[in-house]
């Protein structure tokens, strides 16, 4: 049984300006141990996909479709169900540590409610173990700092204290959503590693939400792309750079300039991404597409396998986008 | 050799802060956020500036345009010190050197339309202008950057970010300056708009022979739009070199750090890769570490990097270190302990 199912999972938020449908019929599954890096551009669903799952969408969101955690639906499951699979099954890890730590709790304090509320643990061992889990994430000197505010410390080490309080029920499923994204190159590089060292040790499985190939392609197994809402390319990691099977996943590329080539003209999409207030209804890259005709506009074809284990959704074979 | 256009000498930025409970005699504490920069920019060149957050490359670029009072000097090439102008002085000169901005919305002002926006510069540098000849230039210039010159009504929010940082481009471009101070242009943008709009930076600089500075933490980004760069590292220049020879062949063990933490969208090259890491936390530039200010972090320190700050070389690789050299070769990583 796969550890997390999702079956055509969708997002819809109402606003005064309509409704905007963030996330539109997404599949997938993931299992035990393994790592999967969602990547996507500026709205293209992938938080709110995650949202979705762990049960955090805003007041005016909707989900409908299917998540299954080990075979349990919890998708707009009641706070009785999702509670206990929450911190104690999935973790999540945000962007900004600054605003998604409390900055008015010691750090002690708000590691160790996880543990009192979830595993009922009195305050002295929940702070014994939450000194061990910032061990475990390299911050020096923890026993001292466990007492500090988080605005005391570095960006860096905040998002370490987030990941710490992230793995402290030892969950089955981390989702990190852009962890590293406010961080600086070197810091990236920091968390990337400590976060890869985490997998291995305590063998979770791993979402990673980012918009940088590069992060990527050194942490994850698999890939799925996201673009307006929906998926236009699933497959390992290693196939999906060297031989991309989607127009867009090829423009994302030759977009990206790299420190380690010489480069020429980068070729740019032209246009700017969908407004998912009014989606056009055939693929929602067909305007920005270069191989795209009539029939796109219209429809798209569900997402198939063209290889083993690859998935694509695009009205063009792979052959005629040569 | 003709005079550069801009030759900037030991440029120092230092802020004084005071706590909430000073008392007005209490000494300030000094933050110096820019301690001691040269270059040298030749008209249409590219310097690119990196660094990480705090490093000081944001102050730097405000520092040339006095939004921040800075010390040293900055010689333009008429011979002027930009530095030691008045406000009023100052005036004649921001004509030539125009400034794109980091957040693209938040840098339009949104109770103005994108036509008033953009012939804003015009009207402050060239009083004299008739309205008609101010509409045709504005006209003319976002058509230039890839705007439709019939969105000339409309306001900053009916815009993308992409879209938005055209017009940034076309409000800094409509006084044709000589100089182009873009502090982190792309950085709030999408991958596939940010390719745009570097492209059309490349292209409009090309054809307008513009000299460009050119700040971002985004090393590839950097690598790609600049002829050389400069590495900076709490308020110092660390490395400065031509782009193709600092990413080819780093001296300094910051500059070296740095690019193997860059992510590689490839995953055999970022398998392959080994990341230097760097120990700890960047120093709080209210208390520096005495001499080199990278030595707290650096592989290679000794006892010398701590009593004498090393002196940027003059080469045109340019390293402030005291044991510089290519990665492989470098004592402690080569030699047997």
């Amino acid at each position: 049984m796969a550890l997390l199912e999702i079956r055509d999972l969708s997002v819809r938020f109402d606003t005064p300006d309509g409704t905007v449908n963030a996330v539109n019929g997404v599949s997938l599954t993931l299992d035990r141990g393994e790592t999967l890096g969602i990547v996507g551009e500026s709205g293209s669903g992938k938080s709110q996909l995650a949202f979705a799952v762990m049960g955090l969408l805003a007041k005016n969101g909707r989900a409908a479709g299917s998540v299954r955690f080990e075979g349990k639906e919890i998708l707009n499951a009641p706070a009785s169900v999702i509670n206990p699979i929450r911190a104690n099954k999935i973790a999540m890890v945000f962007q900004d540590p600054m605003t998604s730590l409390n900055p008015y709790m010691r750090v002690c304090d708000q590691m160790a409610e996880v543990l009192v509320h979830h595993r009922g643990m009195s305050k002295a061992e929940a702070v014994a173990e939450s000194v061990r889990m910032l061990d475990a994430v390299k911050i020096p000197d923890a026993r001292a700092r466990v007492t500090l505010y988080p605005h005391e410390f570095s960006g860096g080490m905040r998002q370490r204290v987030m990941i710490a309080m992230s793995l402290l029920c030892r969950p089955e499923l981390l989702i990190a959503d852009e962890p590293t994204t406010a961080l600086d190159v070197t810091v990236q590089a920091q968390i990337m590693t400590l976060l890869g060292e985490l997998r291995r040790d305590f063998g979770m499985a791993t979402i990673l939400i980012t918009h940088d190939l590069g992060v990527v392609a050194g942490f994850c197994e698999s890939v799925l792309v996201l673009y307006g809402g929906q998926v236009m390319e699933k497959s390992p990691t290693d196939p999906l750079f060297a031989t991309p099977s989607h127009p867009y996943t090829r423009g994302l590329l030759a977009a990206i300039p790299r420190v380690d080539q010489e480069g020429e003209a980068l070729s740019a999409i032209p246009g700017s991404p969908p407004n998912m207030t009014n989606p056009p209804p055939g693929c929602p890259f067909a305007p920005r597409c270069g191989y795209a005709g009539e029939d796109c506009l219209d429809h798209l074809d569900p997402l198939t396998e063209f290889a083993p284990g690859r998935f694509r959704a695009c009205n063009r074979s792979v052959e005629e986008l040569a | 050799m003709t005079r550069p256009l801009l030759r900037v000498e030991d440029l120092r930025v230092t802020f004084e802060l005071r706590g909430a409970g000073d008392m007005p005699w209490t000494k300030p504490r000094l933050l110096r956020a820019v301690s001691g920069v040269n270059f040298e920019l030749s008209a249409g060149e590219t310097l690119g500036i990196v660094g990480e957050s705090g490093c000081g490359k944001s102050t730097l670029a405000r520092a040339l345009i006095q939004m921040v009072p800075a010390t040293g000097r900055a010689i333009w090439a008429d011979g002027t010190d930009l530095l030691a102008l008045s406000r009023a002085q100052m005036l004649k000169y921001r004509a030539d050197i125009q400034m794109v901005f980091q957040d693209p919305l938040a840098s339009l002002n949104p109770r103005m339309t994108v036509g008033q926006i953009i012939a804003e510069p015009l009207r402050t540098h060239q009083k004299g202008l008739a309205d008609a000849e101010v509409k045709a230039r504005v006209k003319e210039m976002m058509d230039r950057v890839g705007l439709l010159p019939n969105q000339i009504n409309r306001y900053p929010h009916e815009f993308s970010g992409g879209q938005c940082q055209r017009i940034g481009i076309a409000r800094a471009l409509i006084v044709r300056p000589k100089l182009l101070i873009c502090d982190e242009p792309v950085s709030a943008l999408d991958v596939s708009i940010q390719a745009q709009v570097i492209n059309l930076l490349a292209e409009l600089q090309r054809d307008l022979g513009l000299a460009m500075i050119f700040i971002a933490h985004d090393l590839s980004v950097v690598k790609h739009i600049s002829d050389r760069v400069m590495v900076l590292y709490l308020g110092r220049t660390m490395e400065i070199a031509g782009a193709r020879d600092l990413y080819a062949d780093p001296q300094h063990p910051y500059t070296q750090a740095l690019l193997s933490a860059v992510p590689i969208p490839d995953p055999a090259a970022e398998r392959a890769k080994r990341i230097i890491p760097l120990e700890g936390d960047l120093p709080s530039p209210l208390n520096p570490p005495s001499g080199c200010v990278f030595r707290t972090r650096c592989p290679r320190a000794e006892a010398l990097c701590a009593r004498e700050v090393p002196v940027l070389t003059t080469a045109a690789h340019g390293v402030a270190c005291y044991f510089p050299g290519p990665l492989v070769k470098s004592r402690r990583l080569a030699e047997p302990a």
